[in-house]
């Protein structure tokens, strides 16, 4: 028998009104999410974000969100009152940014904001969470724990940056992780270390990750499935091992945009759109 | 008599802090950039690779102690930059959203760095440098807020260009970008260094944008450079440094077994 998905999600749509009148960002959006590692790739723009944030309700003030369904875990979202949703939001599904600096607060230092978050959702002692907050700093391969709890947002490289937001969304357990391009300022070995924690999240804890990237092979070999947006719809699903053999036009010339380490460095080719592709 | 490198590193230590909360962000490097070529940046986050960038461009907080020795295209280069030395070197950050002033058109932020430098026909230059960039005039009086990301890494490489630098520093100039704008950005920074005979050195974490790029790359990791390697050896996979083959192997994507022979090489 198919297990019960975490997440269901029916005809999401995602509007902002603009002085320049509305933008349709997710037009009719429908996926489930298991416990599984699930996808969203798609140029700029095309609704990947506004779709993570619709999830936990955070879209900005002249936005709305409407769906025909929205359910996690058997509640549904939409009828929700304020304080079931912010039982859930942090502690039950967490949202790891795209802008972490942007994310930080800049006047207190980041082991403090580790371990405050980390008591919002819990009883911990001060002691217990700022164990809980350097293990995990070292769990995101950050080389000297202790230097980094007490440095200031400022004080931390691009990528430390990330990587202090992954603890810190990690740290609660959460149920789903709605991780929004969490490894682009890492280099590549800290970043396959990084997601091999979320692997092991998904593997042993059945958590259900959502993986927002523009990183097509990045995406190709670590996710399960994925969601090709364009334009605020998914014009594509495919299994994660099939992407680079994708048939969608939208979804080759993404992959044919990507420069090769093999590659000889003449022009790349650039993405011609298709008004098609948004119907 | 032979041509003197277009930039020199020679021992650069670059130290933040003082006392026990001094760091050695920066531990001694060396390389350099023959005129006309680009030169990658790669390796560890929080290996240095930004400091050196700020370093070379003048760029570091009064609270960082800069030694060695950094010569551009032979001359030597004190801690006081000269407005001469700013109009030669140019830098294009990171972030597209954070540098661009968010109250200034187009206009106003092209026109700054040209009359900054007394340059004259700011006109004309601002408008051949948004063509250079591939962007039509009706750009020129839209805000920041007013325009894709792509379209704001391109304003900033319009920016750096305008007062026609030698050479151009760019860290991380398409990571925030998707792949399709990123072509876009890096066909412009191609035919711009050809077309001006333009220097860079660039910083990125994907080593396929830097093969795309570079001539040349540094492998860097805790401050130091472990490796300088040919572009053409990482085309073949022959990199010699145990944590390049690592960085090649990580970048073919997520592969658990990888993720398990990963070795840690402290200092
Ligand atoms: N507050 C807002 N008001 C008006 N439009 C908005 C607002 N926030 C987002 N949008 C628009 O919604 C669309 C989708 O944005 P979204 O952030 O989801 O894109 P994305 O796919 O995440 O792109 P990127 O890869 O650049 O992060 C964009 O066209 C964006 O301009
Ligand atoms: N103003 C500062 N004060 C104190 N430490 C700093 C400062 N700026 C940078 N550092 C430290 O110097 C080291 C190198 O930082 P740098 O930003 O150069 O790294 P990077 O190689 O560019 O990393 P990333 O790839 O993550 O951007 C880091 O450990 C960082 O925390
Ligand atoms: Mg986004
Ligand atoms: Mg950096």
């Amino acid at each position: 028998m198919k297990r019960q998905p975490l997440l269901v999600v029916e005809d999401l749509r995602v509007t902002f009104d603009t002085p320049r009148g509305r933008v349709e960002a997710v037009r009719g959006v429908s996926f489930e999410l298991g416990r599984e590692k699930l996808g969203i790739v798609g140029e700029s723009g095309s609704g990947k974000s506004q779709t993570g944030r619709a999830l936990l309700g955070l879209i900005a003030g002249n936005g709305r969100i409407e769906a025909k369904r929205l359910s996690f875990d058997g509640i549904d979202l939409l009828a929700a009152d304020q304080r079931t949703l912010r039982s859930i939001r942090g502690a039950r599904i967490s949202m790891i940014m795209q802008d972490p600096k942007f994310s930080l607060n800049p006047v207190i230092s980041v082991g403090e904001q580790i371990v405050e978050a980390y008591r919002v959702h819990t009883k911990a002692s001060k002691r217990e969470a700022r164990e809980r907050a350097l293990n995990m700093l070292s769990a995101v391969r950050i080389r000297h724990p202790e230097h980094v709890f007490d440095a200031y947002p400022h004080e931390v490289s691009g990528g430390m940056g990330q990587r202090i937001m992954i603890a810190m969304m990690m740290i609660p357990e959460p149920d789903i992780i709605i991780a929004d391009e969490p490894t682009s300022a890492l280099d590549v070995t800290v970043q396959i270390q990084v997601l091999a924690i979320l692997d092991d999240m998904v593997k042993e804890r059945g958590t259900g990750l959502l993986f927002i990237s523009h990183d097509l092979n990045l995406v190709a070999s670590f996710c399960d499935r994925v969601l090709v947006m364009y334009a605020g719809r998914v014009v594509e699903t495919v299994a994660a091992r099939d992407l680079r053999s994708a048939k969608h036009p939208y979804t080759r010339g993404l992959m044919n945009c990507l420069p090769r380490i093999e590659g000889d460095g003449s022009d790349l080719p650039v993405l011609k759109r298709d008004p098609e592709w948004a119907q | 008599m032979s041509v003197a490198p277009m930039i020199e590193v020679d021992g650069l230590e670059v130290v933040f802090g003082h006392g026990s909360r001094a760091f050695r962000a920066v531990r001694g490097i060396s390389f350099s950039v023959e005129a006309g070529t680009s030169f990658g940046l790669v390796g560890e986050s929080g290996s240095g690779k930004t400091t050196v960038l700020r370093a070379i461009g003048g760029l570091l907080p009064q609270s960082a102690h800069v030694s060695g020795l950094m010569r551009l295209a032979g001359e030597t280069l004190g801690i006081e930059r000269s407005r001469a030395f700013r109009r030669r070197v140019q830098i294009v950050f990171q972030d597209p959203y954070g540098s661009l002033h968010p109250r200034h058109t187009v206009d106003q932020i092209l026109g700054e760095p040209a009359r900054v430098h007394g340059l004259h026909r700011v006109d004309d230059r601002i408008r051949r440098a948004l063509l250079e960039v591939g962007l039509d005039a009706s750009f020129r009086f839209r805000y920041p807020h007013q325009l894709s990301g792509g379209q704001r890494q391109r304003v900033a490489v319009a920016r750096a260009l305008i007062i026609e630098p030698e050479i151009v520093l760019l860290d991380e100039p398409t990571s925030a970008l998707d792949v399709s704008v990123q072509a876009e950005v890096l066909n412009v920074l191609g035919r711009l260094r050809r077309e001006h005979g333009l220097t860079y050195v660039l910083v990125s974490h994907n080593l396929a944008v830097v093969s795309h790029m570079c001539d040349q790359l540094a492998v860097m990791q805790h401050g130091m450079v472990v490796e300088t390697l040919n572009v053409g050896q990482m085309r073949t996979d022959t990199p010699e440094h145990p944590y390049t083959k690592q960085l090649v192997r990580a970048s073919r994507g997520y592969d658990r077994a990888a993720v398990e022979t990963l070795e840690e090489f402290e200092v």
